[in-house]
């Protein structure tokens, strides 16, 4: 068996919590910044956070320094590092809002720079998980709040008064019994002498004193440049004598290149070379496919090329991977028994003496990522030093694997961190990067890797495909007493090690063996699923397959009992309790149970909310219908209401979509509504259209045509976002992904509210034609 | 020697015709605002103003261009203040902002052709450009916006 408990373990994981000394010539030259001051390091411990994360089990952990994350200026410019990607969450924009709402900067005058790929300097930089604001709320107030203390020491000290008698405030410091005042930048050279205040003793902003925190008013720092062209993303990177090159790859996963004919595609204007990619042998991680690249002087040339490239391809041992047989393999493996991950009373024993036997069988095909921006990176590699631009999710790990692929120190290597132009996942996985590096390397030249949309969908890291099959068993009164739920699907552990038959800790902590009812008997199970294609993390990851198979056994439950969705749902989830299933690995996400334990009051309150703010059975028009569907994941709790209307000739439209969130404390409501109204989408995407299918081990699908999603013209009219306030003591949790797992089973309970049509395959299609 | 006036400056081209100004424009001209997206005229985040017409430009070569007139997010207004680039920032549509400039370019056609286009209008007119991030709401908003008055 081959658990891998945390997927980042493959790299590095032993170094924890690590604070490096860092010189201040250092700083200055990583920020950029001339002149003035740099604080000096608090090392802060796990014991001084307020609540407990998971963030020290990351790989390098977290640094919590101000010397590393903000700098001060002369002129009072404060400038404040982002170490995480930005793809669309708004995390570029948060984390230093947080830094500036504690060192009571004034935002007009604060700069925010990206960090680039650096995890002994910055801690984890891996943009996934919705860890963000999780993991870095409390270390940035700490931050912000040492170095308004040491600005308020230095202030104290010029003017010869006690520093209780003086106050930082919009980016100055105040002494009100005299009426001094002066600014951060006069401040700066004093504040850099001062002694680091101890994290016990530092005193952070009550928060009805907040500015900026929990406001929503503060825009994201690059919406002028995005609307105006001029934000760069990976692709935007121009280098002097940069080349462009794009890869045809092995159509079927491990396939070899058997030969190929480069004359017609050199024949074409403005290519320039036709060369071999090095490819590794499947599975290996995130390394390249291999191929064959064709370099031009621009990217409409290499496509052109690569067109007209003849080439022979090996197949190889997945040329026979067959969707179709594929789905009646997964089907077979969930009907007999599998591997107990969960168990608690005697599923079995209850299922055969239930008065009724209600049996889901749910099945999702792979999904690919398709963000807007198809993976691209640019590198230029010279002697024994690469640098790299690329929009990666992970640029600690990009680091780490362009070093161990080209054979060079980590520390030759520096990672950019452009914008991503969407990731979702596919970006925490750095092979385009690696490809660019290789080619550089032996170009001698820098050169561009873009990827064409079909090269992401035919060669990505898919989303997996899944069976999930569930028998709930029912007393003669309706009650649920006995669960059994199996899911069969390849693990993403599979892109790591060959061989890998069942789903990671990580994976079934992702709504299978955490699932919340309180039901006496409870059995879930993972029979055995080969991989026969790269799979990877998608947005919300097997939560998706989970939620749709859970809460959409919610609503048949409620169908056969004759009982209201919402009712039966709160039924299932019982009492407000602290759920301690029987599971020998619980992940949670990586967090600690005690921050982070799954508390049905939440569930329930969720529930409660979007019923009340959601108008739940409220009156709707013939052909219309309401499902509800609720699900915790990454820590966080989501229930969404989807009305939908379908007519006569089965055409779906969604009128109005409700979702109501509790990610505990939050930065940024507004960018919170954002996520969920995008998570709407996703959902709506995924149930309508989402299936990457493979025949004779090449996917069918191509692009937008063929592997579609949702456009504006049959966009949900409206999506409301019901947020939960946060009590001062809810830790953070995440918000990137939750959004998406409910939508899928309330929009199939709403359908079969509106047309008694239970759907338990995606995607939708034309089920609702038939 | 092809000759084309983008954002009101000429330029020329003696490549390959057949180049899709979206390559010449990014690879070429070192215009990165407008983005590749799909390659086919399916996602619409390549979208650029040839006279008055929202055209996809990865599909459009550059020879089709010859002799006419190209604008591209760049171009749209010289301090960014296009009335749907201002709407845009008040209904903070972006999120990661990758589709941006070819969904303000279609919109910013949109409103040449129609300046009050009904709500049914915009979905109908913007239903090229994807938002893989779900920003529909919040670009009918300010499509909506820019053609009452920002």
């Amino acid at each position: 068996m081959n658990f891998i408990d945390n997927p980042r373990k493959l790299r590095g994981f032993e170094k924890n919590i690590r604070v490096e000394k860092v010189s201040r010539r250092s700083i200055l030259k990583g920020l950029g910044v001339t002149g003035g001051f740099v604080l000096a390091a608090p090392v802060m411990t796990r014991q001084a956070f307020a609540y407990e994360t998971g963030a020290g089990k990351m790989p390098h952990g977290i640094v919590v320094d101000p010397r590393v994350f903000v700098a001060v200026a002369p002129d009072g410019t404060v400038t404040i590092l982002a170490h995480r990607s930005e793809m669309g969450t708004g995390v570029r924009t948060s984390l230093p809002l947080v830094v500036a709402e504690e060192m009571e900067a004034d935002w007009s005058k604060v700069k925010v720079q990206q960090a680039h790929g650096d995890e002994v300097k910055f801690g984890n930089q891996d943009t996934d998980g919705s860890r963000s604001t999780r993991h870095y709320l409390m270390p940035m107030r700490q931050i912000g709040a040492s170095a308004r203390t040491m600005l308020e020491q230095a202030a104290a000290k010029r003017w010869g008064v006690p520093a209780t008698e003086v106050k930082a405030a919009n980016h100055e410091v105040v002494h009100n019994a005299s009426g001094r005042k002066l600014g951060f930048g006069e401040l700066a050279a004093d504040a850099a002498k001062e002694s680091v205040p101890s994290i016990e003793g530092l005193k952070l902003k009550d928060p009805k004193d907040f500015r900026y925190l929990g406001k929503g008013q503060v825009g994201i720092v690059d919406l002028h440049d995005i609307t105006t062209g001029k934000a760069r993303y990976g692709a935007d990177v121009r280098l002097p004598g940069m080349k462009y090159a794009v890869i045809a790859r092995p159509p079927v996963t491990g396939g070899k290149l058997t030969s190929f004919d480069p004359d017609a595609a050199l024949k074409v204007p403005g290519v320039e070379k036709v060369m071999q990619v090095r490819g590794w042998p499947w599975p290996s991680k995130f390394q390249p496919l291999g191929g064959v690249a064709v370099i031009a002087r621009n990217t409409g040339a290499a496509i052109k090329g690569r067109d007209a490239l003849k080439l022979v391809w090996d197949d190889g041992a997945n040329g026979k991977y067959d969707s179709v047989a594929y789905r009646k393999e997964l089907e077979e493996a969930s009907r007999k028994p599998g591997l107990v991950v969960r168990k608690e009373g005697d599923a079995d024993g209850a299922l055969k003496g239930a008065d009724k036997v209600i049996v889901g069988e749910y099945y999702i095909p792979h999904l690919a990522h398709v963000s807007m921006e198809p993976p691209v990176a640019v590198a230029d590699v010279k002697g024994d030093k690469a640098e790299i631009w690329a929009p990666v999710q992970s640029p600690g790990g990009t680091r780490e694997d362009v070093a161990k692929t080209l054979g060079i120190p980590e520390g030759n290597v520096t990672v950019n961190v452009t914008l991503l132009g969407g990731g979702f996942g596919r970006k925490s996985k750095c092979d385009y990067a690696l490809e660019a590096a290789l080619l550089s390397k032996e170009l001698g030249a820098p050169v561009k890797v873009q990827w064409t949309r079909e090269d992401d969908i035919h060669n990505g890291f898919l989303h997996t495909v899944s069976v999930e099959r569930i028998e709930a068993g029912l007393d003669k009164d309706g009650k649920v007493t006995a669960w059994r739920h199996r899911s069969v699907a390849p693990s993403i552990a599979s892109t790591f090690a060959a061989g890998t038959k069942h789903q990671a800790p990580f994976e079934l902590g992702m709504g299978l063996v955490d699932m919340p009812f309180e039901i006496a008997n409870i059995s879930c199970e993972n029979p055995e699923a080969a991989a026969f294609t790269r799979i990877g993390w998608f947005r919300s990851v097997s939560n998706i397959p989970r939620a749709f198979a859970v809460q959409s056994m919610v609503g048949e439950i409620a169908n056969a009992t004759g009982r209201d969705q919402k009712e039966t749902l709160l039924a299932l989830i019982g009492s407000p309790r602290i759920v301690k299933p029987n599971v020998k690995d619980m992940w949670n996400y990586g967090e600690p149970y005690d921050s982070y334990p799954i508390d049905t009051a939440r569930l329930r309150k969720v529930v409660e909310l979007v019923a009340e703010k959601g108008e739940w059975g409220r009156q709707v028009p013939k052909g219309h219908g309401l499902g509800i569907a609720v699900h915790r994941s990454f820590v966080s709790y989501i229930a969404t209401i989807v009305e939908v209307a379908v007519d006569e000739k089965g055409k779906l439209t969604v009128p109005r979509v409700d979702t109501a969130i509790d990610c505990g404390t939050y930065v940024n409501p507004e960018r919170i509504a954002s996520q969920i109204e995008g998570a709407a989408i996703m959902g709506l995407s995924l149930a309508k259209y989402g299936a990457v299918t493979f025949k004779d081990g090449k996917v069918e699908q191509t692009n937008f045509d063929d592997f579609q999603v949702v456009r504006i013209d049959e966009a949900p009219l409206v999506t409301n976002v019901h947020i939960v306030p946060p009590s001062p003591d809810t830790p953070p949790s995440g918000v990137g992904e939750p959004g998406v797992p409910p939508f899928a089973p309330a929009l199939l309970n709403a359908i079969f509210a509106a047309t008694g049509k239970r759907i338990r395959a995606l995607p939708i299609g034309k089920q609702l034609e038939a | 020697m092809i000759k084309v006036k983008i954002n009101g400056q000429e330029q020329s081209w003696d490549g390959d015709p057949d180049l899709p100004l979206l390559w010449f424009l990014r690879d070429e001209a070192g215009l990165t605002g407008t983005k590749f997206g799909c390659g086919k005229a399916l996602c619409g985040a390549c979208t650029v103003i040839v006279d008055k017409e929202a055209v996809r430009s990865c599909i459009t070569s550059i020879n089709d261009v010859a002799g006419r007139e190209v604008t591209t997010i760049e171009g749209l207004h010289p301090d960014g203040d296009h009335p749907v680039q201002k709407a845009w920032r008040q209904v903070n549509v972006p999120q990661c902002g990758f589709c941006q400039a070819g969904q303000i370019m279609q919109a910013a056609a949109l409103l040449m052709d129609n300046p009050k286009p009904s709500h049914d209008q915009i979905r109908e007119a913007m239903s090229g450009n994807i938002c893989r991030c779900g920003c529909y709401q919040r670009i009918e908003n300010a499509v909506h916006l820019a053609s009452t008055g920002v």
